[in-house]
């Protein structure tokens, strides 16, 4: 129970339903904040308020669990990591793949529960076999299987959304009303919870020293110099700052950005589409296709409030790139290239409604070959970086 | 049935207390005012004054009441310093309650001062030695020495009359945190002025009295600037309206344990220290790794803490806790949201260990059947804790 409406409505659900239900808010810094600020949804003091006064008034008991140290290490080092290196995690899907929906769930277990109940907007289906599939929820204005796409199987046969069926927030707000929840009307968190004015850029230079290098273009030629290659975001267009105008006199944006060289390569805003995408981190949220490696038609998701575009999706051997036998990428081709695109995301696979995995992607190829002499250039990530 | 074995938190109200408080607030009249109403309200209010000076060894007059033991402590610590300006230097050992601990770094933040942490030992006992070095090196700079009399987590009974005497040799005065020991070992205030101490601090509702209500007991020779200005009530130390009903609840309390304590052959103190022993001995057989935290013997008659290996002290209170024992993880919550300890890091803990400590404290209304009720509970709560694990450690580190 982080404070929020959603949770504490997840939780009175639970409730009603039969089962017996402990409420859990996640302590996951030393050292919170008093007073809720901004759109931050959880983490201070007044946010584990929040939560025991729902949880007193549906009547269940409230502990304060505490998984700072894990969720410093395996989500906010990542997050600095992971930039640092060039990418651009989520951590919100960190913090359910290492916290919510492993330690835990791993504790509760222990503990003698049988399942972790959060208020995310998703579904659990059961098919004809008995298998559980993760499902978008009816809200797809609130849908939140995106960032549950890290479940796997195991996951979400431990988990319970019971929220994945209301149609709107608005009848979770109205049922929080109704049920004298003073979280009601609690505005909801947008932000990265542990950033906490919600600058990510400003958060992020203080953690990872900045250091000039070359912004180059695709050729390789040296068109200027940056501040700091992490600053940079692919796709972005301002504060590139370069002296001479590109040859076509069209605006420059941030093609890729290399932290090994410390350098940003720019191009022209048709070379930003991307034509396959792949990751050798991948996961299935249920059971996995019988036939993974035979191309199957699906959707693809990049962001949590990006639209899904039909894909098609295959597990396709890197032998030939790393030279170690046995090594496999999730690869995903969408029928038409997609924007905004950066290693360090997370690539969610759809068929229909269902999640049925995920990929962070390590690898992109862009649409649009540099100039017209060789063929597509693929990011230079290395595998397993 | 609920077994309530987190005395040190907060115990029972005595049920003449109660009532006595719920009589008291029936009757108007300010102390302060001149009439007839306002002397009655006085006379119940001195009388209890009386009463708790009684409990504590000292003069009625030397009794301050607070709104609580914090801000007791908050008034003999930020006091004693501001009334021996220019003077910079507080000694403070580093298992101290967060009221003095947060007290002493916000006078380092906002005024100046300058904390000498004095270390422990592996049983929480100051490092007297330790404490004469810091002293010597500029005894002349010393504002005041502020000492737990008995650590409210691990149970330690400190030297306090040998801190005291190390620090009256250089005219320093000494404020005493007596919350935890008040009710459990004897507190003669003037015993302890004898050898030193200026003031001491106590509460209310650790001895069966109401929350809401303390005392700073301030030395006849000790002068404190105030916190709170105002109508100059209480030796002009403490303004506001003085709470004559809960003096009055408190002091029915404090008579409570004066007859206690003065009981033969220790009374209370011998049979808590029974229960706890019983305590001790059945953790012993249960969890043979579990390390009894603070001095063995040397400690208050009601606590027993533990360190259990592999398991979090909070597993191990959520399990309790659903079997009907109430106990604590003794580390300090701020909204539930829990610390490390920061006495067993003063003592030399891993944070391991801090994890996974436990506080049985017992009291008034405690029995050999609430002892049972744990040892009964205790053996399916270790075991599951244990499969639980250290959910919040990283495999390897």
């Amino acid at each position: 129970m982080s404070g929020g409406v959603d949770s504490a409505v997840a939780a009175a659900r639970a409730v009603e339903a039969g089962h017996e239900v402990v409420g859990v808010h996640l302590a996951l810094s030393r050292m919170p904040g008093t007073l809720r600020t901004g759109s931050r949804g959880c983490c201070t003091v007044e946010d584990s308020m929040d939560a025991q006064r729902a949880a007193n008034i549906m009547g269940i008991p409230y502990y304060v669990w505490d998984f700072s140290e894990r969720f410093k290490l395996d989500v906010v080092d990542d997050f600095i990591a992971e930039y640092a290196a060039g990418r651009t995690p989520n951590p919100c899907m960190r913090c359910n793949e290492k916290i919510k929906f492993a330690a835990l769930l791993e504790k509760a277990i222990a503990l003698g529960f049988d399942a972790v109940c959060t208020g995310h907007y998703a579904s659990i289906l059961t098919d004809a076999d008995g298998n559980n599939e993760l499902h978008r929820a009816a809200a797809w204005a609130k849908d939140q299987s995106y960032v549950l796409g890290v479940l796997t199987a195991d996951q979400i046969n431990h988990s319970m959304f019971p929220l994945g069926a209301t149609p709107t927030k608005a009848e979770v707000r109205k049922e929080a009303a109704e049920r004298g929840f003073s979280v009601a009307n609690k505005p909801d968190s947008y932000d990265i919870c542990f950033i906490p004015d919600g600058d990510t850029k400003g958060w992020l230079g203080e953690r990872v020293a900045p250091v000039t290098g070359d912004i180059l273009d695709r050729e390789g030629n040296t068109l200027g110099q940056h501040d700091g290659a992490v600053a940079f975001t692919v796709g972005q267009r301002k504060g590139l700052s370069i002296g001479t105008p590109a040859a076509d006199g069209k605006p420059r944006f941030v093609l890729e950005v290399r932290p090994v060289t410390n350098t940003v390569v720019v191009g022209p805003k048709e070379a930003l589409a991307i034509k396959e995408i792949a990751g050798n981190k991948y996961t299935w949220a249920g059971l996995a296709p019988v036939h993974p490696e035979v191309e199957f038609a699906c959707h693809v998701q990049i962001r949590a409030h990006a639209d899904p575009v039909p894909a098609v999706a295959q597990i396709v051997s890197t032998t030939a790139v790393t030279g170690i036998d046995g090594t496999v990428e999730l690869r995903i081709i969408p029928n038409e290239p997609l924007n905004g695109v950066a290693p360090g995301q997370t690539a969610v696979v759809y068929v229909g409604t269902r999640v049925l995995g995920q990929c962070t992607i390590d690898r992109t190829v862009s649409a649009v070959p540099i100039n017209s002499s060789s063929t597509a250039s693929a990011s230079p990530v290395p595998v397993n970086a | 049935m609920v077994v309530y074995l987190d005395h040190a938190a907060t115990t029972p109200m005595l049920p003449a207390a109660i009532a006595a408080y719920a009589e008291a607030m029936g009757v108007v009249g300010n102390p302060a005012s001149v009439h007839s109403q306002g002397q009655n309200a006085k006379r119940m209010l001195e009388e209890s004054r009386e009463i708790v000076a009684t409990s504590l060894g000292c003069d009625p007059i030397e009794v301050v009441f607070t709104g609580s033991g914090t801000e007791a402590i908050n008034l003999g610590i930020k006091g004693l310093y501001w009334a021996r300006a220019p003077r910079q230097r507080i000694l403070v050992p580093g298992g101290e309650h967060h009221a003095t601990l947060d007290t002493v770094e916000w006078l380092a933040q906002h005024d100046g001062a300058v904390i000498e942490w004095i270390p422990l030992d592996d049983q929480g006992r100051i490092d007297l030695a330790a404490f004469r070095a810091a002293i010597a090196r500029d005894p002349l700079d010393v504002a005041l020495v502020s000492v737990i009399m008995a650590n409210n987590e691990v149970g330690t009974i400190e030297p306090v009359a040998e801190v005291a005497a190390l620090a009256a040799a250089h005219g320093i005065p000494v404020h005493v945190d007596a919350v935890a020991a008040y009710g459990y070992i004897p507190v003669d205030f003037r015993t302890l002025a004898a050898v030193g101490v200026s003031a001491l601090s106590v509460s209310a509702h650790k001895v069966g009295g109401p929350v809401g209500i303390g005392a700073l007991v301030l030395g006849r020779a000790t002068t404190v600037e105030p916190l709170i200005h105002g109508g100059g009530q209480q030796r002009k130390v403490r303004s506001g309206t003085q709470d004559v009903a809960a003096a009055v609840s408190f002091a029915v309390a404090a008579s409570a344990l004066s007859a206690e304590l003065s009981a033969a052959a220790g009374g209370e103190t011998a049979r808590l220290a029974a229960l706890r022993d019983r305590v001790i001995a059945g953790v012993a057989r249960v969890a043979p790794d579990a390390v009894l935290n603070g001095d063995p013997t040397s400690r208050l008659p009601g606590n027993a803490h533990f360190s259990f290996a592999g398991c979090e002290g909070d597993s191990l209170l959520f399990l309790l806790d659903a079997a009907g024992v109430s106990v604590s993880t003794g580390s300090a919550c701020q909204a539930g949201v829990p610390e490390p300890s920061h006495v067993l890091r003063a003592m030399g803990r891993s944070e391991i260990d801090s994890r996974g400590a436990l506080r049985i404290t017992l009291g008034h209304t405690s029995t050999d059947a609430d002892v049972d009720a744990l040892l009964a509970a205790l053996p399916a709560a270790h075991a599951q804790a244990l499969r639980a694990g250290m959910a919040d450690r990283v495999p390897g580190r």
